[in-house]
């Protein structure tokens, strides 16, 4: 009995003098941050450096030893690179795909879940395994015949073809089906007494509770769509309807006679990657939501 | 599983039409025109088809181009895979230990995934311009080994493995820093009070109950950097020097497109199909894992 209590009060006295290491010690944590300011300032430099040399002049940016602080030359640069990329044109092409195919998947992603969870139908199955399946087939194993098709239907140069050919998505119907499911079936039910049929349910109950998700798979989606490059390389040949992303290769010469502008290119690559950055940074939860939920 | 409230015959059909016949149209009918592509050899301009069964594999397998342009990839993927995946659990482990501003850090290490990689692609680029980088000016004071990655097949790899992996990063800190913060508390205090030091909490505790996330994570990455990555390659290097960056997916478009050989690249794309299959089920085998922890 006395032993038993004997031992508590050493354990209760063992926690006693362990609590002050619980709470992180000055020191430890000066130490974690300065290790993440050094990490950052790793992870960051890429950016940093490329805001820098789009803001000097060809001299600065040739000049050695390196010159790593900004200058003054980011209007004259970016009102340049915007000419002469014809930035304004491509951005606009950037955002309409993108714009297109997030809106796209989801809505097409909403309807193929909602008929999946809440009807049954022959060849309820087979519908789910196909959208699975469209998870193994990305556009390189399927590339020559794919861009076949586009062109028979007459969609080369389009934003249809730059969009719809991206808006199957598995794992967007799969995020859907898993929230519908959360969703207690008496919802549904009481719609139905109250004489709501599927569709009135679809718009009036699901759509409302469904903003989070929709919110969070935009972000993500936006993002997939504004930095695709490989599609939009094969759907499109003309000035007109290239997207940033592609487009801006061209401000890098190919050939020997012309000598690269650094600080242009710099300057296009910040304007291709600014937008979906922002999105990211201003938008974070949603971000972070839309990222780990649609992969589950 | 289901639940099944609605009655209609004609209703569900119109609701998962769009998405089957997306599905049907750009995806399917494609990939088994690819599929049959490979079983023939077409004229270039695709006015003749001769059956060649097994034929186009056969002389890819005989390939050392195609050997070259495989084990790229592998040593691609490899390296993008490691940099980023350990690289992002070392940042996220940093970033969760018991100190403020958690949301500050997470905001300062998730951008780099918006960056497109073959935009990531020009920045390094430039980096590692062999005249104006920095990177070769600031080796230069340490050796006399020219890093000049037009010349030296390794340093053009070491870019854009480099360029793609510093845009993977902040989707592996999303992952990795949720499935850090979702480790109980008590679980950490209790080895702390048994007087476990930093390292070895990582390496008994934290390390066993990230390992699914970091299994997931090294099979996406593995998908991303095979299948994403034409995007890089082409804005930076076009597969050269030499063929020192030429990786299967550029160089399916390279004979595809450029060659104009369908009946090889049909065949490259039905490798590559069995390759993403093979990672896809590996992935699924982690959530199945991942149903039964939790």
């Amino acid at each position: 009995m006395s032993a038993v209590g004997a031992g508590q009060l050493e354990r209760v006295r063992v926690v006693e003098v362990a609590a002050p290491r619980k709470k992180p010690f000055p020191s430890n944590a000066v130490v974690i941050h300065a290790l993440l300011f050094a990490c950052i300032a790793v992870v960051a430099f890429p950016l940093y450096y490329a805001f820098v040399i789009s803001t000097q002049d060809i001299q600065e940016v040739v000049q050695r030893p390196p010159r790593l602080i900004p200058s003054s030359h980011l209007l004259e640069n970016y009102a340049q690179a915007w000419r002469k990329a014809h930035m304004g044109r491509m951005l606009l092409n950037s955002l309409v795909m993108a714009v297109a195919v997030a809106v796209g998947k989801i809505v097409i992603s909403m309807l193929s879940a909602f008929a999946i969870v809440y009807f049954d139908f022959r060849g309820r199955m087979l519908c789910f395994w196909t959208i699975f399946v469209t998870l193994m087939l990305p556009v390189p194993v399927r590339l020559m015949s794919t861009y076949e098709v586009v062109g028979t239907l007459g969609w080369i140069n389009t934003y249809q073809g730059l969009a719809i050919p991206l808006m199957a998505s598995a794992t967007a119907t799969f995020l859907f089906r898993q929230f519908y499911l959360t969703i207690p079936n008496e919802l549904a039910e009481a719609a139905q007494l109250d004489g709501a049929g599927p569709i009135r349910f679809l718009f009036q109950f699901l759509l409302p509770l469904s903003w989070a998700n929709i919110a969070a798979l935009f972000v993500v989606l936006f993002i997939f769509g504004w930095n695709q490059y490989l599609w939009p390389l094969l759907i499109t040949n003309t000035e007109a309807m290239r997207t940033v992303v592609i487009g801006l290769e061209e401000l890098i010469p190919r050939t020997g006679t012309e000598l690269p502008t650094w600080n242009l290119i710099m300057a296009g690559a910040m304007m291709a990657l600014l937008p979906p950055v922002a999105i990211i940074i201003f938008m974070q939860r949603w971000f972070v939501k839309g990222l780990i939920e649609s992969e589950k | 599983m289901q639940r099944t409230v609605f009655r209609s015959w004609w209703l569900p059909y119109v609701l998962v039409f769009p998405q089957m016949a997306v599905t049907m149209i750009f995806f399917f009918w494609p990939a088994l025109k690819s599929l049959q592509l490979s079983l023939y050899r077409v004229s270039p301009f695709g006015d003749s088809m001769t059956f060649v069964g097994l034929g186009n594999f056969t002389k890819l397998l005989a390939d050392p181009e195609y050997y070259r342009s495989v084990v790229n990839s592998l040593v691609f993927a490899a390296g993008v895979t490691v940099l980023a995946v350990a690289g992002a659990l070392v940042l996220a482990a940093l970033a969760t230990q018991k100190i403020r501003g958690l949301a500050a850090y997470r905001t300062l290490l998730l951008w780099p995934y918006g960056i497109a990689p073959p935009v990531a692609g020009i920045i390094f680029l430039f980096i590692f311009h062999p005249t104006y980088g920095v990177l070769p000016y600031f080796l230069s004071f340490v050796t006399a080994y020219e890093f000049n990655w037009l010349l030296k097949g390794w340093v053009a790899l070491t870019l854009v493995i480099a360029a793609t992996a510093w845009t993977h990063l902040g989707y592996n800190i999303a992952f990795f820093i949720a499935g850090l913060l979702a480790i109980p508390g008590a679980v950490m205090e209790a080895a702390d009070v048994d007087g476990a030091g930093p390292v070895r909490r990582f390496r008994s505790i934290v390390f066993p109950l990230v390992s699914p996330i970091t299994f997931y994570l090294v099979v996406l990455n593995m998908v991303f950097a095979f299948f994403e990555s034409f995007g890089v390659i082409d804005a930076v290097t076009k597969g050269g020097p030499g063929d020192a960056t030429m990786i299967m997916v550029y160089k399916l478009y390279k004979d595809g497109f450029i060659g104009l050989n369908l009946g090889s690249s049909g065949a490259q794309s039905v490798i590559l199909m069995a390759l993403v299959i093979g990672l896809t089920m590996l992935q699924f085998r982690f959530a199945e894992k991942k149903v039964t922890y939790r």
